[in-house]
Parts: C-alpha cells; sequence; structure tokens
C-alpha cells in the first residue's frame, strides 16, 4: 500500500509512548453509540481512550484534554450543532495551549460544513459508514508522522 | 451432485424418505459463502417444517382482536382502517413546524408527530448557555406554553391525534398542550394523543433525561394518575423499543428491554395506588422496524403475545384493553446509508412493509436524506408516498396476519418470545430493571451487540450495498439537497423568550414555581402543577431547574 | 522548536501549571529519560500530601465514591488529585479511561486535577507509574490524593505502595464480604467502607466485616479498623469517611510517618533495581541467551538460575561499590 500505511505500523520513537485520545460528546446530543464503537474499537487498536460520556461543554473537554494529556481529540456529533460547538472545542483547547493536539470527528456532518471545519483547524472528519479500522490506521498515521518530526521534543 | 439429480429429487420432498434424501443432498451440496444468521446474529436452518412450529392455535394464536392478540389488536385490522401513517416532524421555531404540521395535513397524513429539539428534550430554555447551537436543530424548540400556542395555531386540537417525542419533560409538555388545548377552548378528555414519556430507555439508550430514575418514575406515575381521570383519551407513555434498537441492540433485545420496561411501569403505577385496568389500556408502545424482515415480523407478533400473557397473568388485569400492544413502528433509521442514498427508499419500504406486515397501528418512514440533515420535503414526500403505495396497491392489507402459520415466522415469534423471557429473569435476577440501569448492564448489553454488529460489518460477514459491497465513487452520487435550519431560528427564539419574561406576571411566576418546588417535597400529582404553572407562563427551563434542585441530576454509570 | 527540557517543566509545575503537571506525569508513564531530573528538581516539595487508596471488587461504586469524597474535601477547601486506573487490554496493549464519567462535575473545579491511568504492564491494580504521578500531583502541591484501582476483582494490593491510607470499598451482593475475605482484601484495609448502604444487605454486610475484623485485628499496635457505612449516589456517611481518613492520619503521624513512607519507599527503590539489574544482566550481559542455550542442554530452571546469580555476584567487587 501507500508509504502512509506502512508507516502506521512503525514503532513509535519514544518507547512506552502510546496514543492516548480522548472522545468526547459535546452538546445535548445523547446519540453515543458512534462514540462508543469508535471508542472500543480504537483501544482494541492499542491505543489509551479517555471517554468523557455525555452532554460535555467545549470547556469541560478542553479540560479533560489537558489533564489528560491528550494527542488526539475526536468529538462525534449527530445533532447538527458541530458548526457551533466544534470551533468552540477548539478555542477553548487553544485557550489552554493544546493547539499541538490532533483534532478530528465525525457525525452527521454536510460536505460543506466539513470542508469549513477542515478549514479551522479540525485534520479530518469521518462520516458515517466509515470502517472504525480506518480512522484507527488514520490516527495511527497522523501520529507517527508527528512523532516522527518532533522526535524527543515534547 | 448434477443440477439434474437435484431438479430430480425436489418435486418429491413429501415422503419421509424424499425429506432424508433431500438431507443427505444439501450436506453435499455447495453453498453461498455467507452467513447464514438472522440480523440478529440467530442461526437460521434451510427449511422449516411443522416440526419447528408445533403451535397451539388457541393459546398461541387465538384470532385477530382477543387473547393473546398474537394475530393483531383489532378483529378487523386494516379493513376497518388503515394503520395511521404519522411522519415524525419537527425542526426550526415553533411557526414553521406549525406549517410543516399542515403541509403534512393536506397530503392525507392524518396524525401529528412532534420533534423536539436537544434543549427541549433535556428542559433547558433556548436561552440557556447549554442551548447554543442547538436551538431549533433536530426538532422544534418549544420553551412555554407561548411557543406551543404558535405550534397548534390553526390546527383544531380536538380532532388531529399528537404525538410528542418527548421522554424527561414530557409531563411538562404534556401540561403546556393541555394549557394550549384550554385556550383553544378544548376539553382535555377530548384530546387524543401520546407522549412518549419513557424514561427507562432513556438512561438505557437514548440519552435524553431529565433527573434520577426514582423520581422520574414518580412523575410518570403522576402522569398516568392524572389522565386516567382527566385526559382518558390520552396516551400516557409509549414504551419504546425504537431507541434501543437504534443504540444496537438486537431484536431480542429490543423486544425484552422494552417489556421490562412497560412492566416497570405497570409495577410502579400499581404501587402507586392505581388499578391496573385504570391505567393500562393508556400504554402504547413504540418499535423499530429493522432491515431482517421476517425476524421484525416476528418480533411484533411476539410482543402482542407475552405482553398479553404478562397482563393478565401476572399483573391481574382484566380488561382485555389492558392486554394489548398497540405500537407505532419507525423504520429503522441506522439503515439508512450516506451513501448512494436514493437506495434507503428501497430499504425503507421493506421496512415499512414488515410493519405492516407485522400490525403496526401507525408508522413513520424515513426520509432517503437523513443522514445528511433534517428531511427535505421532497423526500418526505417519497416516504409518506411508501406507507401509501402500501396501503393502497400491494393489496397486503387485505388480509390479517397474513403469515401466521409459516413455519419460519411461527419459530421465530417463539425463538423471540424465549429469548425476552430469559432476559426477563436475568433483570430480575439482577434486581430489577433501575438496578439494572444504575449499574448500566443494559447499556453495556446493547453496546456489545452495537460491537458485534460493526465488526460483522466491517468483516464483511454482514453485507451493506454501497458500505461493504457494490460501493461506488460518491463523486457520482447525485447531490442531495440539504435542509438546513438557519441561526436566526435561535436568535428569533431567544428574544421571543426574552420578550415573553418581560411581560408576564413575576409574582404569579415567582408563586407557581414555589408551588411545584413543594409538591416535589409531598405526594401531590406534579402534573397538576405544571398545567397550573404552564398558564402562568413559567418557562420549560424554569420548572425543570425546580425538577433538578429538587432531585438532582442523572449521572451516567460507567459503560466503556 | 527547541525540546521541552526537564528544568523548564519543574518550573512550571511549581508555578500551577496544570499543563505541566499533566506532562510530567506522561513522562512518568512512558519512562521519558527526563522525568528523573524533572522530579528531581521538584523532589523538596513530596511528601505533603494526604495519600488514600480507593481499592474493591468491580461494581463496588468507586468511582462514585472517590467523586463524593473529592465533592466533601473541596468543601473544605483542599485541593485534590484523582488517579483513576483502569485495566490495559492485555492483546492490544489499549485501554479504556471512563473512570471520569462518574466525576463529571468536578471536571471544570480549579482545585481538582483528575488523571485517568491504563494500568499497562502491572498486574496489581494500579499502573508502575501510579506512585510517580502521587508524586508529581504532590509537588505541585495538592493537598489530597485519591488513587482508584483498576477494580477488576483481581489481587490489588499494590495500591498500599502508593497511599498511606487504604480504603476498601464493598457493597451488598456482587462481590460480598465473604469474597473480599478471600481475595486478602480485608489485610490490606485501613478503613472498611460498606457502600449503597441502602441496598438490602448491607447491615448484613456490615457486621459480618465487623466480626472479621475482630478476629485478624485483634493485636493492640495495629490501627483499628472502622467499617463506614456508605450511601455514595446520595452523598450519606461521606463525612464519617472523611473523618476516618483524618483518624488515620493522625494515627500514622503518631506513629512516625515519616519512617512508615521511608519504608515504602525503600520498597521502591528495591522494585527499581531488581527490575534494572535484572534486565541489564539479561539482555546486555547476554544472560537470557545463555539461560536459554542451557535449557536446551537439559539443565533444570532454578540450577541455572542458581548458577547465573552466583557468576554474577562473584564478578562485583564489594570493594569497588563502597567506593563508588
Amino acid at each position: 500500500m501507500s508509504p502512509a500505511k506502512e508507516d502506521a505500523t512503525a514503532k513509535p520513537p519514544v518507547t512506552g509512548r502510546r496514543i492516548r485520545i480522548l472522545i468526547g460528546k459535546p452538546g445535548l446530543d445523547g446519540h453515543d453509540r458512534g462514540a462508543k464503537i469508535v471508542a472500543s474499537a480504537l483501544r482494541d487498536s492499542g491505543m489509551e481512550v479517555v471517554y468523557t460520556g455525555l452532554h460535555q461543554t467545549p470547556e469541560m473537554i478542553a479540560e479533560v484534554a489537558v489533564q489528560e494529556d491528550v494527542d488526539v481529540v475526536g468529538l462525534s456529533i449527530l445533532s447538527g450543532a458541530h458548526m457551533s460547538l466544534f470551533p468552540r472545542v477548539r478555542s477553548e483547547l487553544v485557550r489552554r495551549n493544546m493547539e499541538h493536539v490532533v483534532l478530528t470527528g465525525g457525525g452527521i456532518i454536510p460536505a460543506e460544513d466539513v470542508a469549513a471545519l477542515e478549514q479551522g483547524g479540525f485534520a479530518k472528519l469521518f462520516g458515517p459508514g466509515t470502517r472504525t479500522e480506518d480512522i484507527a490506521t488514520w490516527i495511527q498515521t497522523e501520529m507517527t508522522k508527528r512523532w516522527s518530526a518532533e522526535g524527543t521534543t515534547r | 451432485m448434477t443440477k439434474q439429480a437435484h431438479t430430480g429429487h425436489a418435486g418429491n420432498l413429501r415422503s419421509v424418505d424424499a425429506r432424508a434424501e433431500w438431507e443427505a443432498l444439501i450436506k453435499e451440496a455447495r453453498l453461498r459463502p455467507a452467513n447464514f444468521t438472522s440480523i440478529s446474529g440467530a442461526p437460521l436452518k434451510l427449511l422449516y417444517g411443522p416440526e419447528d412450529a408445533e403451535i397451539d392455535a388457541d393459546e398461541d394464536l387465538g384470532i385477530p382482536g382477543a387473547y393473546p392478540f398474537t394475530r393483531g389488536v383489532h378483529p378487523t385490522m386494516y379493513r376497518g382502517r388503515l394503520w395511521t401513517m404519522r411522519q415524525f416532524a419537527g425542526f426550526g421555531s415553533a411557526e414553521q413546524t406549525n406549517e410543516r404540521f399542515k403541509f403534512l395535513l393536506e397530503l392525507g397524513q392524518t396524525g401529528l408527530s412532534t420533534a423536539f429539539d436537544f434543549p427541549t428534550l433535556m428542559g433547558y430554555d433556548a436561552d440557556h448557555p447549554y442551548s447554543e447551537g442547538e436551538v431549533g436543530q433536530v426538532g422544534v424548540s418549544v420553551s412555554s406554553l407561548e411557543d406551543m400556542q404558535t405550534m397548534m395555531a390553526g390546527i383544531p386540537m380536538s380532532e388531529v391525534s399528537t404525538s410528542m417525542t418527548i421522554n424527561g419533560p414530557a409531563p411538562i409538555l404534556l401540561a403546556f398542550y393541555i394549557a394550549c388545548g384550554e385556550r383553544q377552548g378544548v376539553d382535555p378528555k377530548l384530546l387524543r394523543g401520546t407522549i412518549q414519556n419513557d424514561i427507562l430507555k432513556e438512561y438505557q439508550a437514548q440519552h435524553a433525561w431529565l433527573v434520577p430514575p426514582e423520581p422520574a418514575l414518580r412523575m410518570i406515575t403522576d402522569v398516568m394518575g392524572h389522565c386516567a381521570k382527566h385526559v382518558p383519551q390520552w396516551n400516557t407513555i409509549s414504551i419504546s423499543g425504537y431507541h434501543i434498537r437504534e443504540a444496537g441492540s438486537t431484536a431480542g433485545q429490543e423486544l425484552a428491554f422494552t417489556l421490562a420496561n412497560g412492566m416497570e411501569y405497570v409495577r410502579r403505577g400499581i404501587a402507586a395506588g392505581l388499578a391496573v385496568d385504570d391505567f393500562a389500556p393508556r400504554l402504547s408502545f413504540f418499535f423499530d422496524s429493522h432491515i431482517d424482515f421476517f425476524e421484525e415480523i416476528a418480533k411484533f407478533r411476539a410482543a402482542r403475545r407475552i405482553w398479553a400473557r404478562k397482563m393478565r397473568h401476572e399483573f391481574g388485569a382484566t380488561d382485555p384493553r389492558s392486554w394489548m400492544v398497540r405500537f407505532h413502528t419507525q423504520t429503522a433509521g441506522v439503515t439508512l446509508t450516506a451513501q448512494q442514498p436514493e437506495n434507503n427508499i428501497v430499504r425503507t419500504a421493506f421496512e415499512a412493509l414488515a410493519a405492516v406486515l407485522g400490525g403496526t397501528q401507525s408508522l413513520h418512514t424515513n426520509s432517503m436524506d437523513e443522514t445528511f440533515s433534517l428531511p427535505t420535503e421532497k423526500a418526505v414526500r417519497i416516504a409518506l408516498r411508501t406507507q401509501q403505495i402500501i396501503a393502497e396497491e400491494t393489496e397486503v392489507a387485505h388480509v390479517i396476519d397474513p403469515l401466521a402459520g409459516s413455519y419460519f415466522v411461527e419459530a421465530q415469534t417463539h425463538r423471540l418470545e424465549q429469548e425476552a423471557e430469559a432476559y426477563f429473569a436475568e433483570i430480575e435476577r439482577r434486581g430489577g430493571v433501575v438496578a439494572c440501569v444504575e449499574a448500566g448492564w443494559i447499556q453495556k448489553e446493547i453496546h456489545r451487540s452495537a460491537l458485534t454488529y460493526q465488526r460483522a460489518i466491517e468483516r464483511k460477514t454482514k453485507k451493506i450495498v454501497g458500505i461493504n459491497c457494490y460501493e461506488e465513487d460518491e463523486s457520482r452520487n447525485t447531490p442531495i439537497e440539504l435542509h438546513r435550519i438557519d441561526k436566526s431560528v435561535e436568535l428569533a427564539q431567544r428574544e421571543r423568550l426574552i420578550s415573553l419574561r418581560a411581560r408576564r406576571d413575576k409574582a404569579r411566576v415567582e408563586k407557581e414555581l414555589a408551588l411545584v418546588r413543594g409538591a416535589c417535597r409531598t405526594r401531590e400529582n406534579l402534573l397538576e402543577r405544571f398545567i397550573s404553572a404552564a398558564h402562568a407562563d413559567c418557562t420549560l427551563g424554569e420548572i425543570a431547574d425546580v425538577l433538578r434542585q429538587e432531585f438532582g441530576m442523572y449521572k451516567e454509570p460507567k459503560i466503556l | 522548536m527547541s525540546a521541552p527540557t526537564a528544568a523548564g517543566f519543574s518550573e512550571r509545575l511549581l508555578q500551577g501549571d496544570r499543563g505541566a503537571l499533566a506532562r510530567m506525569i506522561s513522562w512518568a508513564e512512558n519512562g521519558d529519560e527526563r522525568f528523573g531530573p524533572a522530579l528531581d528538581l521538584v523532589y523538596n516539595r513530596v511528601g505533603r500530601a494526604a495519600r488514600t487508596g480507593f481499592t474493591g471488587p468491580p461494581g463496588a461504586g468507586k468511582s462514585t465514591l472517590v467523586n463524593e469524597v473529592a465533592k466533601a474535601l473541596r468543601q473544605d477547601q483542599q485541593t485534590v488529585g484523582i488517579l483513576a486506573v483502569d485495566p490495559s487490554s492485555p492483546f492490544s496493549g489499549g485501554a479504556l479511561l471512563g473512570d471520569r464519567i462518574r466525576m463529571e462535575d468536578r471536571a471544570l473545579d480549579p482545585g481538582v486535577f483528575i488523571r485517568s491511568m491504563a494500568s499497562r504492564e502491572s498486574r496489581g491494580g494500579i499502573a508502575a507509574a501510579t506512585v510517580d504521578a502521587c508524586d508529581v500531583m504532590d509537588a505541585f502541591g495538592l493537598g489530597q490524593i485519591l488513587i482508584e484501582t483498576v477494580g477488576v476483582g483481581q489481587a490489588e494490593y499494590d495500591v498500599v505502595s502508593a497511599a498511606d491510607t487504604v480504603v476498601v470499598v464493598l457493597c451488598p451482593g456482587a462481590g460480598d464480604g465473604i469474597q473480599a475475605m478471600k481475595a486478602g482484601l480485608l489485610e490490606v484495609a485501613d478503613i472498611l467502607v460498606v457502600n449503597k448502604s441502602d441496598l438490602s444487605g448491607a447491615d448484613r454486610l456490615e457486621s459480618d466485616l465487623v466480626e472479621a475484623l475482630h478476629v485478624r485485628f485483634g493485636r493492640e499496635s495495629s490501627f483499628p479498623v472502622p467499617v463506614v457505612s456508605v450511601s455514595a449516589a446520595s452523598g450519606k456517611g461521606v463525612s464519617e469517611l472523611l473523618a476516618s481518613m483524618a483518624t488515620h492520619k493522625a494515627w500514622l503521624a503518631e506513629r512516625d510517618l515519616p519512617a512508615l513512607r521511608l519504608e515504602k519507599r525503600l520498597q521502591r527503590v528495591r522494585a527499581a533495581l531488581d527490575s534494572a539489574v535484572s534486565s541489564a544482566l539479561w539482555t546486555r550481559l547476554g544472560f537470557g541467551a545463555r539461560a536459554r542455550a542451557q535449557l536446551e542442554q537439559g539443565l533444570a530452571p532454578h540450577r541455572i538460575a542458581h548458577d547465573l546469580s552466583a557468576r554474577a555476584l562473584a564478578s562485583i567487587s564489594p570493594q569497588d561499590l563502597r567506593t563508588s
């Protein structure tokens, strides 16, 4: 496959380091089937997954990201409130010096909104029908790239 | 084996010898490399026969409109009256929803079904900080009696039946509706409709709650008690499997958890001093119709049979109406794909047909574009027309329970009943539904099934067209028109609320909220207090805040 | 970007930077070489916090109880650090860290810092880095550190090494008193909590425990282990638990807490030494390969171990060790 795919299986440069990811449900939407499936699948691919539960405010998600020192924040929304809540999570993270975190997410998000959010600091958004394996591979690839770039500078 | 040999034997299955020969034949036969199970994972035989469906025609089937109602709840079923075609609608402001309601009534829809936005579902006013960005997004925003009046303007409340999908704050929204009727000059005795009001499945699957289980159940018995006396045509709880299934359960789990929840409401009603036959006839049900055609039909039939048996023999109900499962059905949202979205019309048609063959009382058909946004008018029209085609063109509605006696369908009906019974026993062993909810056990069971299903899709042992087979380059798809809720809706809704707060009699508001608080601490009927508070223009969020302060917030258990 | 240094992070930690606290815990977890130097720089500030471990069978309600204890400590104006350990999958190495879900009302409290830890290779109920994480929280200035063990029902005794006070949480029904006694949980307890005290069977469990303690802890020198009834869901009994925690702390202080802690730290040094020396011998000095060859020749495992350790010891000059 592509070189990126090979990288995904490479060892992280710092021994003992594991990808830590926060899976969060911002807003009042209670649909957590997808979030929980993704969380379980990422655990099965070797990541340490912090699951915050439902009904989180952007401030809560950002504060958890700080305390847990996560590498990635993944958000799930199916309520249509993504254009309001996703950017607010991003700005709360920035406010806490967490701009290095890889921001991703998914849900029912129209293509034009995906484009806008990817312009606005989200690395990638996944739509309905995505294989969990593809999400895991994408995160591993992304983190491998970052870790190689930063070496031990973290 | 050659093809000739196969056809040579096939015409002669009557004798025992032929059967043995056929069995030998299929042992040798080459089968497609597929997973031959139901969508819920139940292994399926190649052929079902009399030995698989040993049914007692009286005990297990009966006649339509009579115990145990396996064949349907009405003696004439759809020859008497077709099912109610009830498309779930609601978005944006109360005015917009009012327009959509009128559009649907003009199209020939026979009942209203209201979707609320998340702030309303969680008991927050449109101007609460938590509501930011969510007002009007997935349903209508109703924060006050005034909003309810706008939504129902020009719709004769004594004539329509209105279903409201709301749970945690259901008693408050029902109070708005009753008060709204009173303002229209309609006696509550004439109001017809349903509030979902099924809080147990909220903890289990849908997650729009207000307060912890015990006070929530108390409010539900308050609703049952009040309506039995004053709003007798109102369905006080729509005990819902839909969300359990959509959260990932199997058909058997949907059936089991829904009916277990139903039995818990009955126990609570009895414990609150109500006579079972006074409230049980007003309990209705709401199921999912998933894509496994026969399993779904069997599920609907099993639901009727189990409930009738339990109500009659365990709860001692004597009114046959207490034994009946009258149910609404919605086709399965989770089966819709964002890929090749027009295919969703076909999926929905099969699911709708299963619901009709299963004897549903009302039906919502999903629109093809719901994996993108709220449905557009065009998509809603096709979805409704799908039901009308089933009703008017296919001729399936002429015969009651047409699949009864099918070895396969009867075997599946029995299998699902057994699965449900096993779950009832396990729930009991674990201390009942509320204990299971608090321990997260039911939630874990559902999550486990959801994971199994997802893995099957990713391993392609479960095929989904457009997802893991027959995929297309997505750029070739016809672009789908999006239905967006403008931001101005939220701003306008906030302003309306601010203006209401300025206009109303503040002293009266304070007095009514204090009375609600007082009722929380006694056994006074809360619904009656909510109706009075609604007339004083207390808002949803204000009443809900009192409940949250008095009863505490619900915290979800750890599932993962 | 220049590499964040140990000194830089120690400085930020002392200034109250929560990001630095979080990152130093990550360093401890990952075996990052900057951790040791960074901790050295702030080690004079370690030792002030009270450290309490919460252990018990699954479903006993540990997270909810820890949350309630934290809430009560906050009302008492104390700052709180929580370390919640969840199991790592032995297959994938991944972990689902979900204890925070029961603690979300503490999420935005600036006086509380919650960190979830995966157990990784440890089997004793806490992670290898949990004690280090406690030290970092302690140096940061959090006054009360609450450690919640994995809680999967295995023998979770390592919490003793991390905590001054161990609270064993039980509840009626699942994971009852008899099981706890069999698992030896009672022996590590300084305080026993009967949680979900409103459930039926709670009184019975409480009296069983009192009786078992009477038999086991009849000695005068040991702490009189209290049995505290709590309903974490409603907060009932939490203040009694806090009082018991304070009593145990006072009891420890009377009995020379620094000496007790020194013993625990000594054990940490020994454990760290064990692992460093044995892994050096095994890989760098080739003892692993040698052992494999000897096994293939048919020698018994204990014989090989005896010979190899004798060899290793013979090559160390006591003189060298004394002068270095």
